[in-house]
């Protein structure tokens, strides 16, 4: 497990500011308007060079939707996002994106995310020529690099998509996105679909080419153990809001917010009981984003709500030098530790 | 090479290739096979709708000539015309429904409606009154049938496209930076290559049955053209007693729309990206 508070001191390279997207809402012509959902409500966050910051929370809380946005290829509707201190939001898409060519995404399914007609050669190929990095000879040395970098060798250049293994996809996926040389890589679910071994052993290429290639992670995942061994900081959402925010270590030790207490709780475990006392209390399902509760989202499944919480959205406070939580009762619950 | 391993397993698909392979290579080699190439255009009135013999095997229509050799020769203009009418309808049809599938908005709904206007029209209607128009010939039926047959390429692409531009290799290939150009005909197209020449190779059958009915309709080919359509046209008078006339000529048009169709079908069930092998 790593552990550590955000990167000692390294100036931020991504940051966000007071994001909020809506997502669909629409008024056709002579019919009853929709209103649009709120995926990201107000969310705020640095990125550190080096670091590894993991975006959790249950699906459709709005991560993926997050992630999206800092790539540019998805337009907030407010809020700026910074690259190198620079703004790089309030642009068109195609824009948005050009100026933020130094992040990178890759996707959650990486057998869908690649054309079915292409070689893996071709298709790696293909970003460099989109990008216009070096000449034939230049780009086929560097993709035989790249495809030894991920662990798979020069004779999958001729190979197709569905001719690969899971584990071999999420390989050619990695590579095609880190020859485009990007600092910042967006990992969707980096993971899912795999069984455990090939996880490890794909956990284990994402943290060594961070190391070689100095790359900074925001990984996105409701896998809480894969989190934990690979991320230094820990955001959890809940219906678009950033909950809790702090060093994976002191997340998953000292949970701050009912709801962060409530997901590692419900994270399955091979020990019998080791259930956090207390925590399992979650109530119903996650509301409908179209209609939040107000105050609080989370009031009503929570175990410690009181009428209180109804009457404003808690914004982030410090819990700790580098931990922040959104919640107006946090010192009210105690610190339980638990283990994953 | 498994995609011809599998082809070659299915026996009517097999078939289908074998007839438009012999179609086509009568109509390149027409002039050489056909035993009395002049008949094209000749008549030798005593020789009038003499039954199939050793001379004639086909026998001869009634201005005497060898219907061998127009059945023969009138390959070489059913063929041009289901190319032709194919060939223009696709070149309209398949960017159109790449673009309107690809885009959202008013480009996508304007462009999928006049397609559906195009496509509300009827075939044979609008063959009729653009000979009307421009008087019978090859050329307005040409015209007609590639007026009312691209829609259906637009059709097919456009779904496909719709389909494609929301999966996730495309929304991927947008994320590393790709332009609209590449990703349209380097990915979308590609993807959504294999419903369309299955649709162009029945296409192709269904127009020559179509041009061939012009024909007879003498809306299409003119006399002395060795057109099929035309020769079952112009046998009508002399049947049942010189049955030859009409026959073989009736013969090359079902054998060639049927070689086309079998070969559609059988292009159908192959064409999967699945069956691209490295190896």
């Amino acid at each position: 497990m790593t552990t550590g508070a955000r990167a000692g001191g390294t100036a931020s390279i991504l940051e966000a500011r007071d994001l909020e997207v809506l997502l669909g809402g629409r008024q056709r012509f002579l019919g009853t308007a929709v209103p649009p959902v709120r995926a990201v409500a107000g969310v705020s966050l640095t990125l550190a060079a080096g670091e590894t910051l993991g975006l959790v929370g249950e699906s459709g809380c709005g991560k993926t939707t997050l992630g999206r946005v800092l790539l540019g290829i998805q337009r907030e509707s407010a809020g700026e996002v910074l690259l190198d201190g620079r703004i790089v939001s309030g642009m068109d898409r195609a824009d948005a994106r050009k100026s933020r060519n130094a992040i990178q995404y890759v996707h959650q399914d990486a057998g869908a995310a690649l054309d079915p007609w292409w070689s893996i050669g071709g298709i790696l190929d293909e970003g460099l020529r989109v990008h216009g990095l070096g000449d034939a000879v230049a780009r086929h040395e560097r993709i035989d690099r790249m495809l030894g970098a991920v662990g798979l060798d020069a004779s999958f250049r001729l190979r197709y998509v569905h001719e690969l293994s899971g584990g071999q996809l999420r390989r050619v996926a990695l590579a095609r996105i880190l020859l485009l040389e990007p600092r910042i890589v967006i990992l969707d679910e980096p993971t899912s679909g795999l069984d455990l071994s090939v996880q490890a052993t794909v956990l284990r290429l994402i943290q060594d080419l961070k190391a070689r290639l100095g790359l900074t992670y925001l990984l996105i995942s409701h896998d809480l153990s894969v989190v934990q061994r690979i991320c230094d900081r820990v955001a959890i959402m809940y219906l678009g809001r950033i909950v809790e925010i702090g060093p994976a270590a002191q997340v998953f030790a000292a949970p701050r917010h009912p709801y962060t207490r409530t997901l590692l709780a419900a994270a399955p475990r091979l020990v019998p009981g080791h259930e956090m006392p207390g925590a399992n209390l979650i109530i119903g399902d996650p509301p409908s984003a179209r209609h939040l509760p107000p105050g609080c989202a989370f009031h009503p499944r929570c175990a410690f709500g009181e009428s209180k919480c109804t009457e404003a959205v808690p914004r982030l406070e410090a819990a700790g030098a580098v931990h922040e939580v959104a919640c107006r009762r946090w010192r009210a619950i105690d610190v339980v530790p638990v283990s994953i | 090479m498994l995609v011809l391993k599998k082809f070659a397993k299915d026996k009517p698909a097999v078939l289908g290739a074998f007839i438009v392979l012999i179609v086509v290579v009568v109509a390149i080699f027409a002039p050489l096979l056909a035993p009395y190439p002049g008949d094209a255009a000749a008549s030798h009135l005593l020789l009038r709708l003499k039954p199939p013999s050793a001379a004639h095997p086909f026998g001869t229509d009634n201005l005497g000539r060898d219907i061998l050799s127009r059945v023969i020769l009138g390959s070489r203009g059913a063929l041009a015309i289901a190319l032709l009418v194919v060939g223009t309808a696709m070149l309209i049809g398949v960017p159109l429904g790449l673009i309107a599938g690809y885009s959202r908005g008013w480009l996508s709904e304007t462009n999928m409606r006049i397609t559906d206007v195009f496509l509300a029209v009827p075939q044979l209607i609008l063959a009729l009154a653009i000979a009307q128009l421009m008087g019978p010939s090859l050329q307005s039926a040409m015209l007609a049938l590639t007026l009312t047959y691209w829609p259906f390429f637009t059709r097919i692409v456009y779904a496909e496209a719709r389909r494609l531009s929301a999966s996730l290799f495309i929304d991927a290939l947008q994320c590393i930076g790709a332009g609209t150009t590449r990703i349209l005909f380097l990915h979308v197209l590609p993807n959504c290559i294999s419903p369309v020449i299955v649709r162009a190779t029945i296409g192709m059958g269904f127009t020559i049955l179509v041009a061939a009915v012009l024909g007879f309709l003498g809306m299409g080919a003119t006399p002395p053209d060795p057109d099929w359509g035309l020769a079952i046209s112009e046998s009508r008078q002399y049947l049942p007693e010189a049955w030859w006339f009409s026959t073989f000529p009736g013969l090359a048009i079902f054998l060639t729309v049927l070689g086309f169709n079998l070969l559609g079908d059988g292009l159908r069930d192959i064409v999967d990206p699945r069956l691209r092998r490295s190896r």
